[in-house]
């Protein structure tokens, strides 16, 4: 945390209410996101127990396991959000527009453009908090080694045909959004959390509905008060106000009422098929099914608190305006999107349990690439974000007080003008360090020649490189001039990655070699009686 | 048996006092145990546990009730899986021993399976002692102790442990077992989940070592615990040997320092007590009288965390907001002292920590504004 967003914290603490942690939205919000509410079973490796998903806010759809111990229950939910979530990430797969990549010819070795589909946009998904999105990375693990019986007859629990795809798709939104910037699944406390600094921890900001009450409090009443309420406050019978945004429950809602709810259920349905003739069993239909009703109804009434309170952080988000760079990192998500629309397409196998060893560099890779690029983006789009990088020495903001003309002393003399900037910042400057402005979007390089006083008077020179055209005479506007407010970084403004990493046949020795001839599909899951999930 | 070393009775006294005459102690866990390592600056809560009292209760009559509780649902899951593990004399988990830990010696077939039922806490450990003694004549054989108990001195009172299983190896040294409910996917499980259950196995393994202590000669306890957790999705056990050696060094030093205790109770004022059923402001009286140091992590780990996030947060203390904050802070502990001092109406401007405040407000103020011009233009424009 630097000292700027701690600085806003103390605020938050004294007005009792949330500051701005930056001025613009650094992140994209598709029109139409899927909204994802999940809840699950206690003690169970992710056994869900019912969920509220949907495009429309006033419309979610409720899905509900019964008896989260019951496979057949089980899997009638995933067919079930296979129905909801599938139609709507199809949605996007048609709109496409041309665009194009440049590829290696596999003959020639070259680099050559191919044209290419690229989707229009990328569906978005969001749940609650960071522990939805572990849920839905679990869940797509647990989904896309799955059998149906189309594809093997013999399995002995065959999945409804669309849930071992919904499991490849939810698996890619989870290895997505470990990308950072990226949008194809979010958190909403992690997105709230970055646009505002509440006066708690970060720990207590995880709570969704007490950092929305930091954010956003009653009409005369602290953020701090309204958040205790939303952590503690119960009802005559035990149960938390603002349940927990899940997946997990709280235990008491467990023992008091979803325990008892399920063992009805179970009673009910023990009953049902004891029953001796079809008017007894029309009657314990009856039961069983007014006992599933009850458990309905008590998932609704944990979930529809948080599924409101996520699109009330959507509304807050909507209200800033979004940051200029923040399309260019949203086409990197409909690339992602669209690559594995065509994986799925071209009959590949789901994703392996583990990568090799390359995949896994290079996803590396262009996460550590993907941090440096989100940061230098956030701090280009946001005034607040950069105010920090020039705390820290590495950017500097000032007023040019001098330009004088020079040149490059190569036969053809380039020029090189000279500009000195006064600021009050303090960045980490030595002989020749490369600085960086943004000039009409792009960036334009400076190198630091000398301090015109002494290092503590903030006359800084330093010599324009480049972005001045090919003539003799710099081409106008882009030298700076005298009184110009100039915004200069010490970090690239487009940061580049590392060395390219070998093709997967050209694994060295060190990391497991190349990988075997034409490796087999992935079993699934041995299934045993007792499997949970 | 040698008995485990005599308290002082002085000391004992006293905590009895502090707990309140008529209420029973309340054993320390292993649980506890490993909290303890969690927040070790924290007087008020080594003098509660150290006592024994129920700090749940004490929330309660405080007014800020804890939020800790397990799901049956868990519960039932758990249990129903430690006895999977377990079940056809421990086959399985001694096979998941032999293979994760001790590949060369003798397959396990027929281990020894002692019995350790006894009447009490205390005659329970002495049987544990007693078969681990037995085991350790009889070389060359599997032995594995189903909870078996095991006392600790904390502070001059015992805490009895109960792990949830002992092995011992043909070889003579001893394993301590971990069996969770978690699941292991792909070879790897919850790393925050695995931690916990280091520290509470580190705990395990500093009680056996004291037993080991009394043995001649002693055997070795191994620093590599087996933590034993459901396969991927099914109920199917796996296992993965764990190393706690950093998890027992820190748990021991901790467990050393709890002896000051007796220096904080010296320190308590007369008429202190925490018995639940004292009125409230006396029990608050008697809370505020040893110093906490609350930290956002004490909310999981700590009953009374939300009294005493109250009362940091009543104090105005910077930590309330996480303990890194305070780092950058310099000697400004206070929300009050650290915006006057970045307001520039207070604080000595030399002082770099002050200095480093102010140009952060003035370049967050100057962000904001600018930004406020910002929209403004671009709202002119429309």
């Amino acid at each position: 945390m630097s000292l700027i967003s701690t600085l806003a914290r103390l605020e938050a603490v004294d007005t009792g209410r949330a500051q701005p942690a930056a001025t613009v939205r650094h992140r994209h919000l598709s029109e139409r996101p899927l909204v994802f509410v999940p809840l699950i079973t206690a003690g169970e490796a992710g056994a869900p127990l019912g969920a509220l998903v949907g495009t429309d806010r006033d419309a979610p759809r409720l899905l509900v396991v019964p008896q989260p111990r019951d496979r057949e229950l089980r899997f009638a939910f995933l067919a079930e959000l296979a129905d909801v979530v599938l139609p709507y990430v199809d949605g996007f797969a048609e709109a496409v527009e041309a665009a194009e990549r440049s590829e290696t010819d596999p003959e020639t070795g070259k680099r050559v453009k191919v044209e290419v589909e690229l989707c229009a946009d990328a569906p978005q998904m969001l749940v609650p908090s960071r522990a939805g999105v572990d849920l839905v990375r679990l869940l797509g693990r647990s989904m896309r080694f799955r059998r149906t019986a189309e594809q093997d007859p013999e399995t002995p629990f065959p999945a409804p045909p669309r849930v071992p795809l919904l499991g490849r798709w939810l698996t890619h939104f989870g290895e997505r959004a470990r990308v950072p910037g990226s949008c194809l699944l979010l958190a909403m406390t992690d997105v709230l959390g970055r646009h505002w600094a509440t006066g708690q921890s970060t720990l207590e900001d995880q709570h969704l509905g007490a950092l929305l009450a930091w954010i956003d409090p009653p009409e005369g009443r602290s953020g701090a008060e309204a958040a205790e309420e939303a952590e503690l406050a119960r009802d005559d019978d035990g149960q938390l106000i603002c349940p927990p945004a899940g997946p997990a429950t709280d235990p008491a809602f467990d023992n008091k009422l979803l325990a008892p709810a399920i063992e009805r259920y179970d009673r009910a349905r023990t009953a049902l098929a004891a029953a001796e003739d079809g008017v007894e069993a029309d009657d314990r239909l009856g039961a069983l099914t007014a006992a599933e009703r009850e458990i309905r109804a008590l998932v609704e009434s944990r979930t529809r608190p948080t599924w409101d309170a996520v699109w009330r952080g959507l509304d807050l988000l909507r209200e800033l305006p979004e940051g200029a760079r923040v399309e260019e990192r949203r086409t990197r998500d409909r690339w992602s999107f669209t690559a594995h629309r065509d994986r799925v397409a071209a009959g590949e196998p789901p994703q392996p349990r583990r990568d090799d060893a390359v995949t896994a560099a290079n996803k590396l890779a262009a996460r550590e690439r993907e941090q440096a690029r989100l940061e230098a983006q956030e701090a280009l789009d946001d005034p607040l974000a950069m105010a920090a990088r020039r705390l820290s020495g590495e950017a500097f903001a000032g007023e040019v007080v001098d330009v004088v003309m020079a040149y490059s002393e190569s036969k053809r003399p380039s020029p090189r003008p000279l500009v000195t900037v006064r600021t009050d910042d303090r960045p980490h400057l030595g002989e020749r360090v490369k600085a960086y402005r943004s000039l009409g979007g792009k960036p334009q390089t400076a190198e630091f020649v000398e301090y015109a006083a002494g290092p503590d008077d903030g006359l800084l020179v330093l010599r324009i490189m480049d972005k001045m055209g090919r003539g003799k005479e710099p081409e106008p506007g882009s030298v700076p001039e005298k009184g110009d407010r100039l915004c200069f970084t010490l970090f690239e403004h487009e940061p580049r990655g590392g060395a390219k990493l070998p093709d997967p046949e050209e694994t060295p020795w060190t990391h497991g070699g190349p990988p075997g001839e034409d490796p087999a599909p992935e079993p699934a899951d041995p299934v045993t009686e007792e499997d949970l999930l | 048996m040698p008995p485990p070393r005599t308290p002082e009775k002085g000391l004992r006294h006293r905590l009895a006092e502090l707990r309140g005459p008529e209420v029973k102690p309340r054993a320390l866990d292993a649980r506890a145990l490993a909290a303890l390592a969690a927040n070790p600056g924290c007087r008020r809560r080594a003098i509660l546990d150290g006592a024994g009292v129920d700090k749940a209760k004490l929330a309660s009559s405080l007014g800020s009730p804890s939020v800790f509780g397990q799901s049956q649902f868990a519960f039932v899951r758990g249990n129903a899986f430690e006895a999977k593990v377990k079940a056809d004399g421990g086959t399985e988990l001694l096979r998941l021993a032999a293979e994760k830990l001790d590949r060369t010696a003798e397959p396990p077939m027929g281990a020894r399976l002692p019995d350790l039922g006894a009447q009490d806490s205390e005659g329970r450990t002495r049987r544990t002692e007693e078969a681990l003694r037995e085991a350790a004549a009889e070389r060359g054989a599997w032995t594995l102790l189903d909870h078996p108990m095991l006392a600790l001195d904390v502070a001059g009172s015992p805490a009895f442990l109960e792990p949830d299983a002992v092995v011992v190896h043909p070889d003579g040294s001893w394993t301590v077992v971990e069996i969770k409910s978690f699941p292991m996917l792909d070879g790897a499980a919850d790393p925050a989940k695995v931690g916990a259950a280091a520290r509470q196995a580190a705990v395990y393994v500093l009680a056996l070592e004291r037993v080991a202590e009394r043995l001649d000669p002693p055997p070795r306890v191994r620093h590599r615990v087996l933590l034993v957790c459901p396969k991927d999705f099914s109920n199917l056990p796996t296992a993965s040997a764990v190393d706690v050696r950093k998890q027992r060094a820190v748990t021991s030093r901790q467990l050393a320092r709890l002896t000051r205790i007796e220096e904080i109770a010296g320190t308590l004022p007369e008429g202190v007590c925490f018995a639940p059923e004292l009125p409230p402001e006396q029990l608050e009286w008697s809370v505020e009288s040893v110093p906490a140091t609350y930290a956002p992590e004490c909310l999981s780990a700590c009953e009374l965390a939300f009294h005493c996030r109250d009362r940091s947060r009543t104090a105005g203390a910077v930590t309330s907001l996480g303990r890194p904050v305070r780092a950058e802070l310099g000697g400004l502990t206070t929300v009050g002292d650290v915006l006057a001092a970045a307001r520039g109406e207070a604080g000595d401007p030399d002082d770099p920590a002050v200095a480093a405040l102010r140009r952060a407000a003035a370049l967050r103020a100057e962000a904001l504004a600018s930004a406020a011009e910002g929209a403004r233009e671009v709202a002119g424009c429309r």
